[in-house]
């Protein structure tokens, strides 16, 4: 009888615990390698997850770590993870200097680019338009407008809408490779295309 | 002397107007739906929307998914997020200024489970990007995490 009441008591027990936690985190693999981590904070504790996998359950106690596996998070998060959007992809048109002209080489990147935008529902296009340092401010300014304008034409020219493409010029601000001022250099007279 | 200071003046309003139009400009789209499957709903200033693939987002939408729903989105500065079934997803802050990266984002997770790959703010910024569930504060580090909240 004795017996019987203690199991009932340890059945409850594992109830209870069963019941456990209400919120769980964990840290996927970095496919790129860098350092990542999340914090976890309630109230004044605070638990970092910084390895692959890493896992916190946060009940009434407290965060408490636990390692999770690949299998566990494809359980539980299958369906979150299969809605994921792809990431956004980049591609690099290279100029011809001083005008707003395709080399040969970046006309056949921008296959790439409608393949990559064939294979989103719904593609959102973000066009960047950089110079080399020949030349003063306002001057490339106006050049990487006019750059991204015109990839934004050459794309609307093969069916893609004007609306779907943002255009941003940032004349020589952001160089691919570092150079003195007045220095032509192929490398940096190009167009970046974010496909989202 | 007091045309030169109404004139200043003049230019100060417009530098105000300005920046109101750029933070409005900020909050009105945030992101978009770029996956949706099955029962998902945007609840936007008191409406529902249907969360449809396409629709863009706003500062403060609230994202639900049904028993078979699920949702992903791109915000505007690459972070993405993707809800699974039985879950409410808040868009609780986004602002993003695309030249610095400079920004602040926070979400919230009420139920249900998220999985996230932070974007360009975190990246800039580990300070500037939150997801909260009901009872704590996760902090982004340039991460890709997964989190669920059971009712």
């Amino acid at each position: 009888m004795n017996r019987l009441a203690c199991a009932a008591v340890v059945a409850a027990m594992l109830l209870v615990a069963c019941a456990g936690p209400k919120e769980t985190v964990v840290l996927l693999p970095n496919p790129a390698g860098q350092d990542t981590a999340v914090t976890v904070t309630q109230g004044t504790r605070q638990v970092v997850l910084a390895q692959p996998y890493a896992g916190a359950r946060l009940g009434p106690n407290g965060a408490e770590a636990f390692p999770s596996n690949a299998q566990q998070v494809r359980a539980q998060y299958g369906p979150a993870l299969a809605a994921q959007p792809l990431p956004p992809a980049q591609f690099t048109l290279f100029f011809v200097e001083g005008k707003d002209e395709f080399t040969d080489e970046s006309k056949r990147i921008v296959d790439s680019v409608f393949a990559e935008i064939a294979k989103r529902p719904v593609a959102d296009v973000i066009v960047i338009g950089h110079t080399d340092t020949v030349g003063n401010d306002a001057a490339n300014d106006a050049l990487s407008r006019q750059r991204a304008e015109v990839v934004r034409a050459a794309f609307a020219a093969r069916g893609l809408a004007s609306d779907k493409v943002v255009t941003i010029g940032r004349g020589k601000r952001e160089l691919a490779v570092s150079t003195g001022d007045g220095v032509a250099e192929p490398r940096n007279r190009r167009v970046e295309i974010l496909v989202r | 002397m007091t045309w030169i200071c109404s004139r200043r003046r003049g230019r100060a309003l417009l530098v105000a107007m300005a920046g109101l139009w750029l933070f409005d400009a900020a909050q009105a789209d945030v992101g978009q739906i770029k996956v949706a499957t099955g029962q998902v709903s945007v609840e936007r200033k008191g409406q529902s929307l249907p969360g449809r693939v396409g629709l863009v987002l706003e500062s403060e939408d609230v994202l639900r998914t049904g028993a078979d729903g699920a949702v992903g989105i791109t915000m505007r500065d690459n972070s993405l997020l993707s809800a699974g079934p039985n879950s409410i997803l808040t868009l609780e802050h986004f602002e993003f200024d695309p030249t610095t990266s400079d920004g602040r984002f926070d979400a919230r997770l009420r139920r249900g489970t998220l999985a996230v790959v932070s974007g360009r703010i975190a990246k800039k910024s580990p300070q500037a990007m939150t997801v909260r569930t009901p009872s704590a504060v996760l902090g982004v580090r340039g991460t890709e995490f997964v989190v669920s909240v059971d009712e």
